[in-house]
């Protein structure tokens, strides 16, 4: 046969070949589900690497600002602040640390600040302030980093209510305000609210600690018809601390209960059922209202089982929001809309509701809510080191005048830990 | 982290203690100025003054004592009311305000109306403490420019719409989008092709048929596949059964088998096994495309079998639970040791830990020796025998002459029973056994459960379930003018069953004395069980 014809056949083989992948790979279907691609704001960067994107410089502090905490309380190992101690392991075995203070680009301090637990197990933020003071004071006496830039470039995790205020009532912890020392540095937090006083500008916004394992033995198998419509388990009135009611999450919590508790569609109550997580992977829509603080771990149960979250907190910042485009996820309910909610969710159209359904089903989207051990990619370890990447190449690392009062704050504060 | 402020109850105890310490101190709440002021005042009045400021001070020792910290919080609102008018958020908060002012009004909760006004203006005044602090950190903080949030902090009112309850139009709303939203499960992790089902079923025209066929019927209607039922019957086709089966709006091939069905178990169980080769021919010859469920009319079925089946790519095998126990009196005795070595009453493929066959599950019929039932009808356990052909399911195509990748250690169908052999169980269609799927979780998951329940031999069941003539009135109702009648039963039957009512009348009336008192002589009662 010519040369010339079987070259010709085989250009064609070539790009019949060529065709047919493309038209594999923009149908995109998987296992035989359809996801979608995830694209915050800050494009589509759920499942970038961080490693040779960043270097960190992990402190060595002295055990009595972490391992003895945790020695003294196991339980901060499991309750939902538990993200600072696993971000800190995870930093220590990771690719992106460094023994080399000079070429690191953040410095990151290790100090359980929520680990100092009552009877009960709720974190007592008293002396938080006090031991963040003093791990700060500890680092900008033993290395020079912390006075060359006042903290511009380290960063800090503080999972409590309120971040970095330090106070579980918000009136109080607005009162505080976020701790002086921490002005110029970067905190990674929970709790995020727009326009309010415990967040910073440039804060990196986390899911709260939710036990991976504990949610992966509770899977049911996913051709399980979802029949609830919407489901919720929780707390409405606090009658312990808000007796008369309307304080505890602005009344919107209660006001939850007495619209729907005759209504057949919604499946909410108090109880606290031995199938809490199947029943929420029977759900279409999870509500995931305030508490005495906007957010909760119910927002990462929620996307872990592929329930659509329905948001009733009135400006809440949720975590990775550059990231992962929640407003396409989530149904947004305002506070006063609270009334209106079965209109408001019956109203959806079909199509926004499946393409929510697509995206929570996107696996990156499970993975980047969840602190798995050992870490795994995507995982919200991956995020927040994305988050930190993102925020390079420092700007304003040295302001000149010096910014930090070392003595403001109440006097409380001001105590040696 | 709700939770969390658990030790808050006490501070809030301490904080009302304390300001009603204040308010004792002072006549004003947690406002120490007013205190000062008039501590101040008093030092420096004339006595007259001195004993107006004491019996002020003793009112609001009496008013804090009863009304408590609303009391001490009203008097600081009332006296801090005027930074409300320059706040620079009154008019956002006011609006706030005045939609949470309005629900508080209609809220069904139970708030006297001192409390409402107190929340009244409370609620308008409730942002100032919290603003101005905000205010002030705001200043403080290096950050330029907070602008105010108009989420505020402190009481707001609980919004309850005039009528909480479901709109019908949302509700079917709501049902449209979970049937929708199950749909589209199904598309995604479903069955991605559903085959037909081909249910083949030997049955004979008997008391139970009714109470059988009806079962499966229903359990065939409920099958979301399209499915095709494939029934044999034993003596000709009978009008009892057509119409049976013409009611279940499925799709039905009803095949005559020439030969009756004889009243020995064993005789029966093979007359059974040839109706179903029989059926199989039938799908060979039509060309029926799908998979085969033996579905036996007494058998009981899972809807997860018909989900599982549609896995099979040749010849699979389930797991079916056997219930051999009648629940008579003779019932094999068996020691502790026995039933703990006893075996599970389950016929089912065994496999390996790599999810391989490697044998078979069958059910013990030792214990059973000797007590089960030979002819239909006796009261004995009926137990099955070897495999039963309701564990086995096949590819239609597996059948027929010509075939797409039809596996050779499958036999010809023509080659099987034809001499008059006995078919035991569907294994003998095959060469090499081994290649059967296990399927249901490797047999894990029992699929179904097999049964033989037939009427007694002596019971007198009426003809076609129809009652002809009527039933005449054969045991008298207590406590009626009807006649006592000739009974249809021996008078010692009689007897019995008087003396049984009489023991559970008795019982009930104990419990209900009152009503069976006064019911008089003339009512008509029914027979209260």
């Amino acid at each position: 046969m010519p040369l010339a014809l079987l070259r010709l056949r085989l250009r064609l083989r070539l790009l019949l070949l060529a065709l047919a992948l493309l038209l594999v790979a923009s149908s995109g279907v998987a296992s035989g589900q359809d996801t979608e691609r995830i694209e915050g704001s800050a494009g589509d960067v759920l499942e970038d690497d961080p490693v040779g994107r960043l270097k960190v410089y992990v402190y060595e502090l002295p055990t009595k600002y972490n391992k003895k905490m945790v020695a003294k309380d196991s339980r901060c190992l499991s309750h939902m602040f538990a993200a600072e101690i696993f971000m800190h392991r995870f930093l220590l075995s990771s690719a992106i640390r460094t023994v080399n203070p000079e070429e690191a680009d953040w410095f990151y301090t290790p100090v359980y600040t929520t680990c100092d637990l009552t009877p009960w197990g709720h974190p007592l933020p008293f002396k938080s302030p006090r031991i963040m003071r003093s791990a700060i004071q500890f680092v900008s006496s033993h290395w020079p980093y912390w006075n060359r830039t006042e903290g511009a470039d380290h960063f800090f995790v503080v999972p409590h209510d309120f971040g970095a205020c330090f106070h579980y009532q918000e009136e109080k912890a607005i009162e505080r305000g976020i701790l002086p020392l921490l002005r110029r540095a970067t905190l990674v937090q929970t709790f995020g609210q727009k326009d309010h006083v415990c967040l910073k500008e440039g804060s990196i916004n986390i899911p709260p600690y939710a036990p991976p394992q504990k949610m992966k033995t509770h899977l049911v198998p996913p051709e399980t018809p979802r029949s609830i419509f919407v489901y919720f388990r929780g707390l409405f009135y606090d009658t312990a601390n808000d007796p008369e009611g309307g304080y505890y999450a602005r009344g919107a919590r209660a006001s939850v209960w007495e619209n729907f508790k005759n209504n057949p569609l919604f499946d909410i109550s108090t109880d606290h059922p031995p199938t809490y997580y199947e029943d929420m992977q029977r759900s279409i829509f999870c509500l995931c209202p305030l508490g005495w603080a906007p957010w909760s771990p119910r927002l990462v149960e929620a996307v872990v089982f592929g329930c659509i979250p329905v948001i009733i907190a009135d400006d809440i910042v949720l975590p990775f929001a550059d990231a992962i485009p929640w407003d396409e996820i989530g149904v947004f309910v305002a506070e006063d809309d609270v009334p209106k909610l079965d209109t408001i969710l019956t109203s959806i159209p079909m199509e926004v509701i499946l393409r929510k359904q697509r995206l929570l089903a996107n696996p990156s989207m499970k993975q980047a809510m969840l602190f798995p051990q050992p870490a795994q990619p995507g995982d919200a370890f991956h995020q927040i080191l994305n988050g930190l990447a993102r925020k390079l190449p420092h700007h304003n690392l040295n302001s000149g005048h010096k910014v930090l009062n070392w003595t403001q704050g109440p006097l409380g504060d001001l105590k040696p830990w | 982290m709700m939770k969390s402020l658990l030790p808050q109850s006490q501070l809030r105890r301490s904080a009302a203690a304390a300001a009603a310490a204040r308010s004792s101190g002072g006549g004003a709440a947690s406002g120490g100025a007013d205190g000062a002021g008039s501590d101040g005042g008093a030092g420096g009045r004339v006595p007259a003054a001195s004993t107006f400021w004491f019996l002020l001070h003793a009112l609001c020792c009496l008013v804090s004592l009863f009304l408590g910290f609303r009391f001490s919080r009203l008097l600081f609102v009332l006296l801090f009311s005027t930074t409300a008018l320059y706040s620079s958020t009154s008019s956002s908060s006011s609006s706030a305000v005045l939609r949470a002012t309005t629900t508080t009004t209609t809220t069904t909760t139970t708030t006297t109306t001192t409390t409402n006004t107190i929340t009244l203006s409370f609620a308008a005044t409730a942002n100032p403490p919290p603003s101005t602090s905000v205010n002030y950190s705001a200043l403080d903080s290096a950050a330029s420019g907070h602008t105010q949030s108009h989420v505020v902090v402190g009481r707001h009112g609980i919004r309850i719409r005039p009528w909480p309850h479901p709109d019908p139009v949302e509700v079917m709303r709501a049902h449209r989008i979970m049937e929708r939203v199950q749909e589209e499960q199904r598309r995604w992790y479903g069955v991605k092709e559903p085959r037909q089902v081909l249910v083949v079923t030997p049955t004979y025209s008997r008391a139970f048929q009714a109470l059988h066929l009806t079962g499966l019927l229903h359990s065939l209607r409920n099958v979301p596949y399209p499915l095709t039922w494939i029934v044999v019957e034993a003596g000709g086709t009978t009008n009892a059964t057509a119409s049976l089966l013409a009611r279940s709006g499925l799709t039905i091939v009803h095949i005559p088998f020439p030969d009756r069905m004889p009243r020995d178990w064993a005789d029966r169980h093979t007359t059974e096994n040839r109706m179903r080769l029989h059926a199989l021919r039938v799908i060979r010859e039509r060309k029926m495309d799908g998979v085969i469920v033996f579905a036996d009319d007494s058998n009981v079925h899972s809807m997860e079998l018909f989900d599982e089946v549609q896995k099979v790519q040749w010849m699979g095998a389930v797991s079916v639970g056997i219930l051999a126990h009648t629940g008579t009196a003779d019932q094999p005795r068996l020691s502790e040791e026995d039933k703990q070595n006893m075996p599970l009453p389950v016929q089912g493929p065994a496999c390996n830990s790599s999810g391989q066959l490697v044998g078979w599950h069958t059910f013990n019929s030792l214990p059973f020796a000797g007590k089960t039932a030979t002819v239909v009808g006796e009261a004995a356990p009926v137990l099955p025998r070897g495999l039963e052909w309701a564990g086995f399911v096949l590819n239609s195509r597996m059948l027929w002459k010509e075939a797409e990748g039809k596996p050779d250690w499958v036999k010809d169908l023509d080659a099987v029973g034809e001499n008059g052999e006995e078919i035991e169980n569907p294994l003998t269609l095959l060469n090499d056994p081994s290649s059967v799927e296990p399927l249901g979780n490797c047999g894990r998951k029992v699929l179904l459960w097999w049964l033989r329940v037939e009427a007694r031999a002596d019971s007198k069941f009426p003809q076609g379930w129809v009652i002809q003539p009527p039933l005449e009135v054969v045991v008298p109702a207590k406590r009626t003018p009807w006649p006592e009648t000739t009974a249809a039963l021996s008078s010692e039957l009689l007897d019995t069953k008087q003396d049984q009512e009489d023991r559970r009348l008795s019982r009930t009336n104990r419990s209900s004395q009152s009503r069976s008192t006064t019911k008089r002589k003339g009512d008509v009662q029914g027979q209260q069980n």
